[in-house]
């Protein structure tokens, strides 16, 4: 399909688990209100329906259409590309730090295998039948752990991490940022066990603070700060001062 | 020259104190023999330690100093960060520990020349 508009130059990373594939080259045509993934859709729908891309909700809260843009970490659904654009061409490439499956979608398994791996998972303290446990959203523990809960495990900061990129067995930002999360909630009954499993190889001691995740968070959350807080609550346990 | 894709002022501060830490530790063990000097060959030193008066070694230990403060501050500026629970922003703290590095470099530099 031909069109005589203004046109975007878009090179995309195709390829598949073997390796990065072939960058190819895709006139689109520009518009005044168009995001990145308004341009893969364009590729796919009236270039080459063969290109591989992953998305379902459009507007920014499944966390599923995340791909390196110009080298950084973008939920594509809400970054419009006059925002990115550099001198009228964007490269499109899969996530950095995750396996590909097909040209711009990546294979989450490792990224979600490390939530469970932090035990970033609810720790039920209560059965069906007991009454509700009253949880005053001014708690202190309640602030911290309410600071990052709008994570929508997009993997932009796994992306951004190169901590993940020279460690493998590094947890990463989010899985951390969620144990983080629950170590601070009152529902949650085993304090322990995340500490234990955030304190092993590959956890947030690992962290340099180098700040890429909160820097490309796109709901501005601050995993690096949760990461901080795991070191005080690890140390704090380890010389034996239990939970501040 | 083309951007580094996800530079920011944290990553940068980030590679900073590597490259810091690792001259550092590179200069560390010259630093050790010429001090040995002192206890093996007191001349040997002294005529060593002329060579401080020519402008190029001058400058040299500029960016010495350089590289001791900037990864002083840095390593400051981290322990601040991940022991006491601030949340104040960092880049403001990576900005801080440049500029009292480049201090305390740079009043060093006036004295020496």
């Amino acid at each position: 399909m031909t069109s005589t508009g203004p046109q975007l130059s878009v090179t995309v990373q195709r390829g598949g688990p073997g390796g990065p594939g072939r960058k190819q080259q895709f006139d689109v045509p520009a518009y005044a209100n168009q995001t990145v993934l308004d341009v893969v859709s364009w590729i796919q729908q009236n270039a080459d329906p063969t290109l591989t891309y992953r998305f379902a909700c459009r507007v920014g809260m499944c966390g599923s259409c995340a791909m390196m843009v110009n080298g950084v970490p973008r939920w594509t659904c809400r970054t419009h590309v006059s925002k990115v654009l550099q001198d009228g061409a964007i490269e499109v490439g899969p996530l950095r730090n995750l396996p590909v499956i097909k040209d711009l979608a990546v294979d989450m398994d490792p990224f979600f295998d490390k939530w469970v791996s932090a035990e970033a998972v609810h720790h039920p303290t209560a059965r069906r039948d007991d009454p509700i446990v009253t949880i005053d959203p001014d708690a202190p523990a309640r602030v911290t752990a309410s600071a990052g809960i709008e994570c929508i495990n997009c993997a932009v900061c796994y992306a951004a991490c190169d901590t993940v990129a020279n460690n493998p067995d590094y947890l990463g930002p989010a899985a951390l940022q969620r144990a983080w999360t629950l170590y601070n909630d009152a529902k949650d009954g085993a304090q322990d066990a995340i500490l234990d499993a955030v304190s092993g190889k590959g956890g947030c001691h690992s962290c340099h603070s180098m700040g890429s995740c909160t820097a490309y968070c796109p709901n501005e959350l601050d995993p690096l700060s949760a990461i901080a807080g795991l070191k005080r609550a690890t140390t704090r346990r380890f010389f034996g001062k239990g939970k501040a | 020259m083309k951007a580094i894709p996800r530079a920011h002022p944290l990553w940068l501060a980030y590679i900073l104190h590597r490259l810091s830490g690792l001259g550092l530790a590179l200069f560390l063990p010259a630093h050790f023999y010429v001090l040995s000097m002192a206890l093996n060959d007191a001349a040997r030193l002294d005529a060593f330690l002329r060579l401080t008066e020519y402008p190029l070694v001058k400058l040299a230990e500029f960016g010495l100093v350089f590289l001791l403060a900037v990864h002083f501050f840095g390593g400051l500026r981290l322990l601040a960060f991940e022991w006491l629970p601030w949340s104040a922003p960092q880049k403001t703290w990576a900005a801080a520990s440049l500029a009292g590095a480049f201090l305390i470099s740079t009043t060093f530099l006036l004295r020496a020349i």
